[in-house]
């Protein structure tokens, strides 16, 4: 691992003080990415500020919903009463990630902020226009299970790993962020971008900025909610292809729907075509396999990942079935 | 870091002496950007304080320690290299294996991934911990009782998350105990005996 400075802040104000001074820091709170990442080369950061004395650990309700600070740990989130009443499908997403040791060190504000696990990403001998813009992407023609069938461009063709940001899309959450300039907000959504011909950015935070909270609307989708996790192994491993479902179903129609997958696109892919369609319709599986059949329209295989082609409507189908309670 | 240290001591050069003295051309060629970018202005002094070690103080197995450790070093590493807690394994060193298992104030966590300095004024437990003076563990009863374990090397780990994992309330059914382990691996597949070791831990309802 490259040298660098630390220092430690215990307030958001000296913290993003701290970020000013150095153009090559960085936040470190879990570290579970960060710290990895640097090992690997792949991150050199001259400086870390170590934000985790700063108290953004809060997990409370609000008039219109839940507020979860930045630094509230994966676990704690996981297990928090007001989360598995009011949105059990982030508590089942968190659940479904990453091995207990390191949900008790990740953050959700570094969950967010995590990188790719593209191979091609973390070897610094191949070429990567994430981590080198310009050198090209080894994953297009490369070795490319694990990759993109929504959204991707031909500079990258990364998924975003992480299973707490499938569920906070489809649950409409919006991030706040502070930096020098003050505070503002992101819808979900627009928080993570497409690849585009800047890979290297994951996301839309400005430089100097630091993700404060998290805002999760109430809804009455709690009673119908599965995330539904297809991967190489059992547990502890990345998705081939994940599906956040939620749905309120009132007299055996639905209500509701919020759709959202992971392991598809450089960002969590929402559904609202889908969704749009499902929402007054039976809840059958009929419908479900039509619902995911419109929400492959644009899929694209990469040669590699052909499989998520047919794995993909699969796993929606019976995500919804199982939690319309029909499994 | 270690090693580097005692190496520069034994040629009679310290870190800080050797970057005073050494010309720019050597420090193009073996010193990271900050040094570089520094040395051109000139400014040695703030060189070396941004690449040297800052103190640390945390509790490990009910024991203060203060230690100056470079900001770049992991807990596993202090742990091993530093204070020769050896009992603590590493594996893959990048969190995938869980073999570097400790608890930091209770939680199970990976100490590859745990920048030392992050756990300040904090309380590490570690294997050498685990035990009652001669008085093993339970669970470290259980694991020989059960042969949970072959090679061994995973051991510690398994050990450590295993204790959290009663503790955490996820032991309740073997299929929880393998989900709530599944950040432990062990090559030689020893996974049906230690699942056995934690059940017969949490159904003997001694406390861990």
């Amino acid at each position: 691992m490259n040298q660098f400075s630390y220092v430690r802040v215990t307030s958001k104000e000296s913290a993003i003080a701290a970020m000013a001074k150095e153009k090559t820091a960085m936040f470190l709170a879990g570290g579970t990415n960060l710290v990895d990442l640097m090992k690997s080369g792949v991150t050199s950061p001259e400086r870390l500020v170590d934000i985790n004395n700063v108290p953004l650990a809060t997990i409370e309700e609000t008039k219109t919903g839940l507020r979860i600070g930045a630094l509230a740990k994966n676990t704690a989130v996981a297990e928090n009463a007001l989360v598995i009443r009011h949105f059990p499908l982030l508590s089942q997403a968190l659940k479904a990630g990453a091995s207990p040791q390191l949900r008790n060190m990740a953050t959700v504000g570094g969950n967010m902020m995590q990188r790719t696990r593209c191979h091609y990403f973390y070897d610094s001998a191949l070429p990567c226009n994430k981590r080198n813009p310009g050198s090209g992407c080894g994953a297009i023609g490369g070795f490319n299970r694990m990759h993109a069938i929504f959204g991707a461009s031909d500079k990258c063709i990364a998924v975003h790993p992480s299973d707490m940001c499938v569920a906070l899309t489809a649950l409409d959450a919006v991030i706040t962020v502070a930096g020098p300039k003050g505070e503002r907000k992101i819808p979900f959504g627009d928080f993570h971008r497409l690849p585009g011909d800047t890979p290297e950015q994951d996301n839309n935070l400005q430089r100097g900025e630091l993700i404060i909270a998290v805002d999760i609307p109430f809804n009455q989708l709690s009673a119908h909610t599965h995330y539904l996790k297809v991967r190489d192994r059992a547990s502890y491993a990345f998705a081939l292809v994940s599906v956040g479902a939620a749905m309120q179903i009132k007299g055996g129609n639905i209500a509701d729907v919020r759709l959202a997958m992971g392991g598809v696109a450089h960002k969590p892919w929402r559904l609202k075509e889908a969704e749009a369609w499902l929402k007054g319709k039976p809840a059958t599986e009929e419908n479900f396999r039509k619902a995911a059949g419109m929400a492959m329209t644009n899929a694209k295989s990469q040669g590699g990942n052909e499989f998520k082609l047919t794995l993909a409507p699969n796993t929606i189908v019976e995500a919804l079935k199982t939690a319309a309670g029909q499994v | 870091m270690d090693d580097q240290l005692k190496n520069g001591e034994h040629t009679g050069t310290s870190r800080r002496s050797f970057l005073k003295k050494s010309s720019l051309i050597t420090a193009l060629a073996l010193t990271p950007d900050t040094v570089i970018k520094a040395a051109e202005k000139g400014i040695d002094e703030q060189i070396a304080s941004a690449i040297e070690t800052m103190p640390l103080n945390v509790t490990i197995n009910g024991v203060k320690q203060s230690v100056r450790i470079e900001p770049r070093v992991t807990l596993l590493d202090l742990l091993r290299e530093r204070l020769h807690l050896t009992g603590t394994k590493k594996g893959c060193d990048h969190g995938q294996c869980g073999a570097c298992t400790v608890h930091v104030d209770g939680q199970r966590v990976n100490s590859c991934l745990t920048l030392a300095l992050t756990t300040e004024g904090r309380n590490v437990t570690t294997i050498e911990g685990l035990a009652d003076g001669d008085n093993l563990h339970p669970m470290q009863e259980a694991f020989l009782e059960h042969d949970g374990f072959q090679c061994g090397y995973c051991t510690p780990g398994q050990i450590m998350s295993a204790v959290c994992c009663i503790r955490e309330g996820h032991a309740n059914t073997p299929e929880e105990v393998r989900e709530y382990m599944s950040g432990n691996i062990c090559r030689c597949g020893a996974y049906s005996n230690i699942v056995d070791a934690i059940m017969d831990v949490k159904q003997g309802g001694k406390k861990v």
